[in-house]
């Protein structure tokens, strides 16, 4: 390998001085200054900034439409087209999940119900959102794809309990998720 | 009766000036830090705090531009828990924080913050203590506040406030002398030690940096324009001593986040922490006051304004020119502040040696050779041309000398090869 000698760069005596340079570099801040005040910042349109600087507000302004189609927010569950509820309560994702953020009460299907033939659907179904830690391993695990991360990412409550979402929550985060699994049911 | 008047005039110049202009003005200046380094760095800054109106029913709150954050800064560090460690010197520990705002706040005293207000007929100087060593006692006085930061950093018991702490008295050990004698060709100039004269002067002869007005035959153009030269080289050493001597960002040392955690202050916690911050940005305030009023003219608005607008035919000022003057006062102050501020997030900080090789090498040999250049300058008239080309001839020669010895004296450290080095 040959070896090649970076030699410092020599100096000049305006260089040396120190003070120039300072006086480059007040320039080149009060640009950056001036450019942000203007909105002109480099980059500011491309981040739908505020008009001041490259940063976007937070309430007035939601990065919501440029978020990507992988990310990660709250876990729900979601029924399947026949309005079934996906999850047959197989504890598998409440196993998995790391912080042991979900606890789910398993519970049977009785055998008037139509889709007696699944047996068993969750009584409850609790998501601790202070514990969650958005991994998606929940959605990785799943069998029947019940669960899933969907984009909510402002989860917020004025205490402990309102953070828990419980089944009926989580089905409202989830919504109505077609195609996928159909074993259960006519539509395969 | 007399006193007791004299006594009321006292207390209201120290309670108005120290405590309704200095100390407010340490909050704007954090506003201001974090806004302007916000917009430096393409960011918003602390744009929301204002009046909660909508916490009294009102539709909207009213966000003045952030301008109440320092206020809650401020509140939260009040609520805070006050911790003391177990292992610290207690009274040594709970003196410090005192230590570093109360100098900071002194040194108020003899800034001249206007021209006199006439109140009832009789005239009042908006200074606190029309002291005749002005400049003098202010670093007297804030070189005390090294104690309150050394005494931080011993009496913490632990490793990085006791750095902090020492190479903060090295630091402000080291820039007062080249502070001290940047300022002699100033009071060679103004031959006077009176600041509330030196601005008096330079309101009526233009300010020393820019002395565009005001020439009589005893200050002609040319003279000043002369006097420029070690002027501008005072100012520039002056202003990077005080850069120093409050610890501000190029030469932040004592607290530099990367290598000492907080500094001086790490073990400190709620108001005993912010009685440390309110002094350094106090000393910020002072520091840029000293500059204004010794260099850029302090309360005058000079190009002549003063003696157009604010002065009455027998030449005295006018009875609301001291308010007039504070303004343009605050305005100068805030001014320079921003420039501390645009100092802080443009020029990197420095490793320590080369702090104090500037200290004593470079700033310490420059002051004195300016004040001997500052001096010929003044007594070029009366010397006559040949004795002043000699003079300057010989300045000339033992400043190239002094830089040489400089030079050849200091130590050629080898060429940083790497790993290439050791083979």
């Amino acid at each position: 390998m040959a070896v090649i000698k970076v030699k410092r760069p020599e100096l000049g005596a305006g260089e040396k001085f120190y003070l120039g340079a300072i006086f480059k570099g007040f320039l080149v801040t009060m640009k950056h200054a001036i450019d942000s005040l203007r909105g002109k910042t480099r980059g500011a349109k491309d981040l739908a900034s505020s008009g001041l600087g490259a940063t976007m507000q937070y309430p007035e302004q939601k990065w919501d439409e440029s978020m990507p189609e992988y990310y990660r927010g709250a876990p729900a569950l979601v029924t399947d087209e026949q309005d079934r509820e996906r999850c047959v309560s197989c504890q598998l994702c409440e196993f998995i999940c790391p912080p042991k953020a979900i606890k789910i009460t398993p519970g049977e299907i009785p055998s008037d119900d139509p889709w007696a033939k699944v047996e068993k659907r969750p009584k409850e179904f609790e998501i601790d959102m202070i514990r969650c830690i958005y991994c998606g391993m929940c959605e990785e695990v799943c069998p029947e794809q019940a669960i899933y991360l969907r984009k909510d990412y402002a989860i917020t409550g004025l205490d402990r309990e309102q953070m828990v979402h419980d089944k009926k929550r989580l089905y409202e985060i989830g919504g109505k998720r077609v195609g996928l699994v159909n074993k259960w049911n006519e539509l395969k | 009766m007399d006193l007791l008047t004299d006594l009321a005039i006292i207390l209201a110049k120290v309670i108005g000036l120290t405590f309704m202009v200095v100390l407010p003005l340490v909050p704007i200046c954090v506003y201001f830090e974090r806004r302007f380094s916000a917009i430096i760095q393409d960011r918003v800054g602390p744009n929301r705090v204002g009046i909660p109106l909508t916490l009294f029913g009102a539709k909207k709150d009213f966000h003045l531009f952030g301008l109440v954050q320092p206020m809650a800064d401020g509140l939260k560090l009040f609520l805070k828990e006050d911790f003391t460690p177990s292992y610290v010197r207690k009274s040594f520990y709970w003196l410090a924080p005192a230590l570093t705002v109360i100098p900071s706040l002194v040194t108020v005293c003899v800034v001249p913050f206007g021209s006199p207000i006439t109140i009832g007929g009789e005239a009042h100087k908006l200074v606190i203590a029309d002291l005749d060593v002005g400049p003098l006692f202010v670093f007297a006085v804030s070189s005390l506040t090294v104690y309150g930061i050394t005494l931080a950093g011993w009496s913490s018991n632990s490793k990085y406030p006791f750095v902090g702490g020492v190479r903060s008295t090295a630091q402000m050990i080291s820039y007062e002398i080249a502070l001290g004698l940047s300022i002699i060709p100033l009071l060679l100039y103004y031959g006077d030690l009176n600041l509330s004269s030196i601005v008096e002067h330079q309101a009526a002869h233009g300010w020393l940096l820019l002395p565009f007005w005001g020439h009589t035959a005893d200050y002609p153009l040319a003279e000043k324009l002369i006097f420029l030269v070690p002027a501008v080289i005072a100012f520039i050493i002056f202003t990077t001593s005080i850069f120093a001597e409050t610890n501000r960002m190029p030469f932040d040392l004592p607290e530099c986040e990367t290598e000492l955690v907080g500094g001086y202050h790490t073990e400190y916690s709620s108001m005993k922490f912010a009685m440390f911050f309110m002094g350094e940005y106090a000393a910020m305030v002072i520091g840029s006051a000293l500059i204004v009023t010794l260099f850029l003219g302090g309360w005058s608005m000079g190009f002549g304004l003063d003696q157009a607008l604010l002065k009455d035919d027998a030449g005295n000022w006018v009875w609301f020119s001291g308010l007039v003057h504070m303004g343009v006062f605050m305005t100068k102050l805030v001014a320079f502040i921003l420039f501390f501020i645009l100092v802080r997030w443009t020029v990197p900080r420095f490793r320590y040696d080369q702090l104090m090789r500037l200290g004593w090498v470079v700033f310490f040999e420059a002051a004195l050779i300016n004040v001997f250049l500052a001096a010929f300058v003044i007594a070029a008239p009366q010397l006559g041309w040949l004795s002043t080309i000699a003079g300057l001839v010989l300045l000339a020669v033992v400043t190239g000398a002094l830089v040489w010895v400089l030079k050849t004296s200091d130590p050629k450290s080898p060429p940083n090869r790497g790993l290439l080095g050791q083979n």
